[in-house]
């Protein structure tokens, strides 16, 4: 090995802390590069094949009733290539071992397997046989979290009585990717699951023979969906049609699309922090190399190296790092990537996602490490090419120093002799000084974010579950009741308090923007579901007009004082304009509020509701479940403890597992950026602080002249990385902006105290560590030669 | 004023400079290194510069060994002159014909001695071995160690194997014997005064110690930037013959 190589690899033994450093903050560059650009593309593959093999439908349209032969019309309208009816409906199932009623969605398909939209993947059993007219094929999910299996039966309430359904396949379809109950935010596949049903049987059960409630249909090349969905929409009109949307509306395809999109930002956003931190790093440490090392490198000049030669020298030193940061980052990554995948798999059900490690996000992750090692290289490289040989032969002039501008306004005599040489160091310095600081604080903010999602989380929590859904359950009537019903609920078992509501499915009209939705109707004194702000202001109804979220309004470019059409998407289906009084800034779903009274006198209807939220004594539940699923009227039941419970399977436990990666990460930049300041000023100011040692400094003397600046730094970061970490928190919630869910700008006083904590917590062990340094210091060395 | 012309011409001028003056601006004021410096060194000799610190010594070595330009003035190797080549060919020229020893010896200290060596003869067209090297300045047991565990005198010498090794045309020292002690010092003058008689190489060391000059062919004093006495000595002493 050449002599030179040599010398590379001992100054990267030498520098190994520093290097280590490196090689983290690149591996976690890399490892997040490899993990989420891969599954991003293997998501988008696999959806997309996934769509095409199993014919994902373009467009869906649900109505209340239409006979077969409409069929033929639809297929008819310019731009459709098949149009397929079904009958979708949902019931209320009897889970064994789940006390209160599950919600099942029975889908019809033909009796002969035939080819059709949204097609099933049948992952075990059988497809339903003709004449069978009670099998049913389960979704796997479904099947999974309750433990049904191909031979099992299950009770459904259709058509008012219990029906036992046999279970004959468990399969998948493109269009239960994410499998979700209508109007739920998150999935809960216990209460929730896909049937597929025999046609024939369904049309019986549910009054449809010759008839169908929703029809799907795909296009031909060159359709134009508005075009398609405005017509199909007039032509269902007569027939109860409730509104066609396309696939963004399609909730599976919305939530798989959406979590592709976001996937898509972080893969790149991540990486680059890390990757700028890299060049960062690097920058510092080389720089410091370089001028440590300008004696050496006016040796190898004189001779007969050549710029080119030593140019390549500390590029070397400087990809050699990376190199080590890529090689780790690309297993952890892997690795990494490969239970990601596992955990989107539980989420979204595709036949198949595999985790393949594309050798093209490799390549780029290699050459965007490489190249940001470059870019942090260059300075020093230039530099050293730059020596001229003769000039750095002669010792290295005195740095000038001065007296520091807080000396020259008059403070002189308060400081002592260490603080002024900490403070003229830091002046002496200030490019440095600033980078170093900033380099803290970008780890502080990146702490505080990480813990601030934690904060998010805890405050829509505490927001929906505490302040808002104040009841222990709502049940849902299959249709309107007057509001004398309340009196019924009041009767049942355990019922402590009851708060009927209208819910009423709409479509939201202003302008060219359109929005289907659901209005619910609250009593203005309820205390059972009451409306809190993202800032936990309890919201009081107005007496007249709409009260939107401020998401819904965003996305239909409304203000406060707007009126705007309503369509009403049951019974008559009446088009009425109606003022928005109020905007509320909720976090979840796009929400649409109106006291009831008013709601009753736009709909004509005189005390109408449709569900209602029930306050109950905890040790009646099981009688009361009991009883709820044998009542055909409640079409369903939701449980506020139920959906805490998927929120926190779901979204909290996912956001977490990035969370904690998050702050790993941070801590990891934390230590890099803190250590290695202190690193670099002790190999600058090694034989300063060793000559004072020989002048009867005592080690806790120099300690402080080394580590005061560094501390001066640290303490003028933490504010900086509070304010810009706050910032960054700021731009996420305005990043993170789904239909699903907002995050609160909310940053606690604990996630503060754990960003000062962990940030002081490295400052001191890299300072322990460098004080371990300084006391090994070579005092006679020192005076043996020149640096 | 003195020039280091010599008429002399038994013995083939190895450099010779012409008129060099090297200028450095600091500021408002001007500090003259070196005034209009004419001088020869020539084949095999062994030439000690002697002058207090500052008088523009190392300034002119740098120069002799292609790692400065001269603000004005010529300076010819052989048939190359130095004053018109470019970065790249002043960089080939240390590399074939120059070797440095310097005061503070400014070995790598990530690299055993051996290493320093081979840093060297790695890059050198018919370079001795490293062992070899080593082993002319009776540093043959120590091959292995790093800078930081050999004394001072040690390092020179090891600083020496690594000048010498390529066998260049001239070895250019400066004060190699300043950071070092009486005997020290001697030992690695000896070093050198054997390299010069065994390879024949024009040597060039520079010191303020003026003992030393007793030990060279001819001696060169200089002084604010000038050259004011060339002398030669009629028999040279032996290092260990020197006392200071
Ligand atoms: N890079 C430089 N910048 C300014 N002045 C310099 C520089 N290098 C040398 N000098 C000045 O040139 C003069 C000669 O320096 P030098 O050749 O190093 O002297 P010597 O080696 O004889 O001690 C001195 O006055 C020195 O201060
Ligand atoms: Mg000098």
């Amino acid at each position: 090995m050449p002599a030179l190589n040599r010398k590379l690899w001992r100054d990267l033994w030498h520098l190994r802390g520093q290097v280590i450093a490196i090689i983290l903050v690149v591996a976690c560059g890399v490892a997040s590069y490899v993990a989420l650009q891969n599954i991003y593309r293997s998501l988008i593959v696999t959806q997309k094949t996934y769509y095409a093999e199993y014919r994902f439908a373009d467009v869906f349209a649900p109505l209340k009733r239409a006979p077969e032969r409409l069929t033929a019309r639809i297929n008819e309208i310019d731009g459709v290539a098949t149009a397929q009816t079904r009958i979708v409906a949902n019931v209320t199932l009897d889970i064994p071992g789940l006390g209160e009623p599950a919600t099942g969605q029975l889908v019809s398909i033909p009796e002969i397997r035939t080819p059709i939209l949204n097609d099933l993947h049948l992952l075990r059993g059988r497809y339903i046989e003709a004449g069978h007219r009670n099998e049913v094929i389960l979704s796997s999910g479904f099947s999974e979290k309750n433990n049904l299996h191909p031979g099992d039966t299950i009770s459904a309430i259709i058509n008012g009585r219990w029906t036992k359904l046999s279970i004959v396949g468990i399969a998948l379809s493109p269009e239960f990717v994410y499998e979700i109950r209508p109007g739920d935010m998150f999935p809960d596949a216990r209460r929730f699951g896909v049937m597929w049903m025999n046609r024939e049987a369904l049309g019986t059960a549910f009054n449809l023979d010759g008839a169908f409630n929703n029809v799907v249909l795909s296009f031909a090349p060159n359709a134009n969906e508005a075009h398609i969905i405005e017509r199909l929409d007039t032509l269902l009109t007569e027939y109860g049609g409730l509104g066609a949307y396309g696939r963004e509306d399609q909730t599976s395809n919305h939530f798989v699309s959406n979590e592709i999109a976001e996937l898509k930002v972080t893969s790149t956003m991540i990486p680059a922090i890390f990757l700028s931190v890299t060049a960062f790093l690097i920058h510092l440490v080389l720089s410091r190399l370089v001028s440590t090392q300008r004696e050496q490198i006016a040796v190898l000049k004189a001779f007969g190296y050549t710029n080119l030669n030593i140019g390549v020298h500390y590029l070397k030193l400087a990809l050699a790092a990376v190199t080590g940061g890529v090689i780790l980052g690309t297993f952890v990554g892997w690795y990494f990537g490969y239970s990601m995948t596992a955990l989107y798999a539980e989420f979204f059900r595709f036949p198949v996602l595999r985790y393949e490690m594309n050798p093209w996000v490799l390549a780029t992750a290699v050459v965007i490490s490489l190249s940001a090692a470059s870019i942090g290289a260059i300075r020093a490289v230039q530099k050293a090419v730059a020596l001229p040989p003769a000039e750095s032969m002669r010792p290295e002039p005195p740095a000038r120093y001065h007296a520091s501008l807080i000396e020259r306004v008059g403070l002189r005599k308060l400081f002592s002799l260490a603080t002024r040489i900490i403070i003229r160091n830091l002046e002496r310095n200030p490019v440095k000084a600033t980078l170093t600081m900033l380099g803290i604080a970008m780890a502080t903010s990146l702490l505080i974010v990480g813990f601030y999602f934690y904060d998010a989380i805890d405050q829509i929590i505490e927001i929906q579950f505490h302040q808002k859904f104040r009841h222990d359950i709502s049940v849902v009537f299959n249709e309107p009741r007057p509001s004398r019903v309340r009196y019924d609920l009041a009767n049942l078992p355990g019922v402590l308090r009851v708060e009927p509501y209208r819910a009423v499915p709409v479509r939201l009209r202003f302008e060219h923007h359109s929005r289907r939705t659901a209005i619910i109707g609250l009593e203005p004194t309820g205390e059972l579901h009451r409306l809190v702000d993202s800032k936990m202001r309890v919201f009081t109804l107005p007496p007249e007009g709409l009260v939107l979220t401020t998401e819904l309004a965003k996305r239909l470019s409304v203000k406060a004082g707007d009126t705007i059409t309503l369509e009403v998407l049951e019974g008559k289906r009446e088009i009425k304009q109606v003022l928005v009084a109020e905007l509320i800034d909720e976090l979840l779903g796009l929400g649409a509020y109106m006291d009831v009274k008013a709601l009753n006198r736009l709909l004509n209807e005189a005390g109408t509701v449709s569900s209602a939220y029930l306050m109950v004594d905890a040790n009646a539940t099981d009688q009361l479940y009991k009883k709820l699923k044998s009542t055909p009227t409640v079409s369903g039941v939701w449980i506020p403890s139920v959906w805490l419970q998927s929120f926190n399977e779901t979204i909290a436990r996912t956001m977490g597992t990035s969370t904690s990666v998050i702050i790993f990460f941070a801590c990891v930049i934390a230590f890099g950026m803190i250590y290695n300041g202190a690193r670099i000023a002790l190999s600058e100011r090694g034989r300063e602080l060793a000559s004072l040692r020989v002048l009867g400094f005592s080690l806790n003397e120099i300690t402080v002249m080394l580590l005061g600046e560094q501390a001066i730094l640290t303490g003028v970061a933490i504010p900086l990385g509070y304010g810009m970490g706050y910032g960054i928190c700021f731009l996420i919630t305005k990043a993170i902006d789904t239909e699903l869910m907002r995050l609160p700008l909310i940053v606690s006083n604990k996630t503060f105290a754990l960003g000062f904590l962990i940030v002081c917590g490295a400052a001191l062990l890299s300072g322990m560590l460098i004080r371990w340094r300084l006391r090994n210091l070579d005092l006679i060395e020192v005076l043996k030669t020149r640096e | 004023m003195q020039t280091a012309t010599s008429k002399e011409t038994d013995k083939e001028a190895v450099f010779r400079a012409r008129g060099l003056s090297k200028v450095y601006r600091m500021g408002e004021v001007e500090v003259f290194a070196l005034r209009a410096v004419d001088l020869e060194l020539y084949q095999g000799e062994f030439v000690v510069f002697l002058g207090p610190s500052g008088s523009g010594k190392s300034t002119l070595l740098n120069i002799l060994g292609g790692l400065d330009a001269p603000t004005s003035g010529e300076v010819v190797f052989r048939d190359h002159n130095l004053t018109q080549a470019n970065d790249r060919e002043l960089t080939r020229f240390r590399r074939e014909h120059v070797g440095f020893v310097f005061q503070f010896y400014n070995l790598i200290p990530s690299l055993t001695a051996l290493e320093n060596v081979q840093l060297v003869t790695e890059i050198s067209e018919h370079p001795m071995a490293a062992e070899e090297a080593l082993r002319l300045v009776s540093l043959g047991e120590r091959m292995h160690h790093f800078p930081a565990q050999l004394s001072g005198g040690e390092q020179q010498r090891v600083a020496i194997a690594r000048a010498i090794a390529k066998r260049p045309d001239v070895l250019l020292c400066d004060e190699p014997t300043g950071a070092l002690d009486f005997s020290t010092g001697k030992l690695v003058l000896e070093v050198l005064e054997r390299v010069n008689r065994e390879l024949g190489t024009t040597t060039a060391v520079i010191t303020h110690n003026a003992a030393i000059a007793a030990m060279a062919d001819r001696v060169i004093r200089v002084g604010s930037g000038q050259i004011v006495e060339v002398h030669r000595n009629t028999t040279k002493a032996k290092p260990d013959e020197l006392v200071w």
